[in-house]
């Protein structure tokens, strides 16, 4: 990821990147909302698997993967991205340590509280009183990793 | 605790194709992977010239889920009662784990799914699996 965002010219494309990612995100969240993804509760049902088990999640995950199967190919149709010189796609196909253990540890905190990162943005606003406790608390996590991380690529 | 929720089919899979169609409109015109705890990171670390498309999505994001609930405020009641230690706790380990793992469920589950990439692949099924026992057990354990 940092040797693509190293490659990335700034600025090339602010306009048409800005108003394209302003409509990306306003599609995901409408999806998240509509879907179901933002309640915890709905979360909690889908991951608990007992006599209150509600499968809407496997069919949100179901419709928005294929959907972008069958529309990433027509993206990748073109040689670049409408408002970029080049895709930046991840490379990497090595499974490593950091990438099991980061997804067992996402997976724990998510089967505590029914959050992951997309619904816990949406709760900022229309549950603020879980949303920017999590919220707060998720930033602090990632900080605290990439300090970490960078503390240990300097030593 | 629990909330009694039912399946609903038809409401999952418009919702799940909204966030598909938003996946290919950024892979489409930023050439990128909408990944949430991807974009969401990026901002924190600041890398020159991108904060402008990170930020647009954040925001269409926070707009359009208020907008949409305030349409329809019966898709979700807020929780009450959750207790706040556990709250802090799951929020630590979700931006640590995605984080240190490059992705959550939308870079590593949609995108990475549908790009047929392996190194997504075996994160869903750890993360699945992680989530679907932490939240078994502690419903049989303590909210039962």
């Amino acid at each position: 990821m940092s040797t693509a965002q190293a490659m990335t010219k700034p600025g090339a494309f602010p306009f048409g990147q800005t108003i394209a990612a302003l409509l990306s995100g306003a599609l995901f969240g409408a999806g998240l909302v509509i879907s179901g993804m933002s309640n915890p509760h709905k979360v909690l049902n889908f991951l608990a698997l007992d006599a209150q088990w509600d499968p809407s999640l496997l069919v949100v995950m179901g419709a928005a993967t294929l959907t972008a199967l069958i529309g990433f190919r027509l993206a990748w149709r073109r040689q670049t991205p409408l408002f970029d010189e080049q895709f930046h796609l991840p490379t990497r196909r090595d499974i490593d340590r950091p990438l099991v253990l980061g997804a067992l540890l996402f997976g724990l905190g998510w089967g505590i509280a029914g959050y992951c990162p997309g619904p816990a943005l949406t709760a900022t606003l229309i549950a603020p009183a879980e949303g920017l406790w999590f919220v707060a608390s998720m930033l602090i996590g990632m900080m605290a990793q990439r300090f970490l991380a960078r503390n240990k690529a300097a030593a | 605790m629990t909330e009694l929720t039912t399946f609903t089919p038809a409401s999952a899979a418009l919702g799940g194709v909204l966030i598909g169609l938003a996946a290919v409109v950024f892979m489409a015109s930023l050439g990128r992977i909408a990944g949430i705890s991807g974009i969401l990171g990026g901002l924190i670390a600041s890398p020159r010239g991108s904060w402008s498309w990170r930020l647009a999505f954040l925001i269409g994001l926070l707009l359009t889920s208020l907008a949409t609930w305030r349409l329809m405020p019966d898709a979700f009641v807020p929780r009450e009662g959750f207790p706040l230690p556990l709250l802090i706790l799951a929020g630590l380990l979700v931006g640590f784990g995605t984080s240190l793992g490059n992705g959550c469920t939308s870079g590593h589950g949609v995108c990475g799914l549908s790009r047929l990439s392996v190194r997504s692949l075996v994160a869903v099924m750890v993360f699945m699996a992680a989530g679907v026992a932490t939240a078994t057990i502690l419903r049989m354990v303590f909210w039962s």
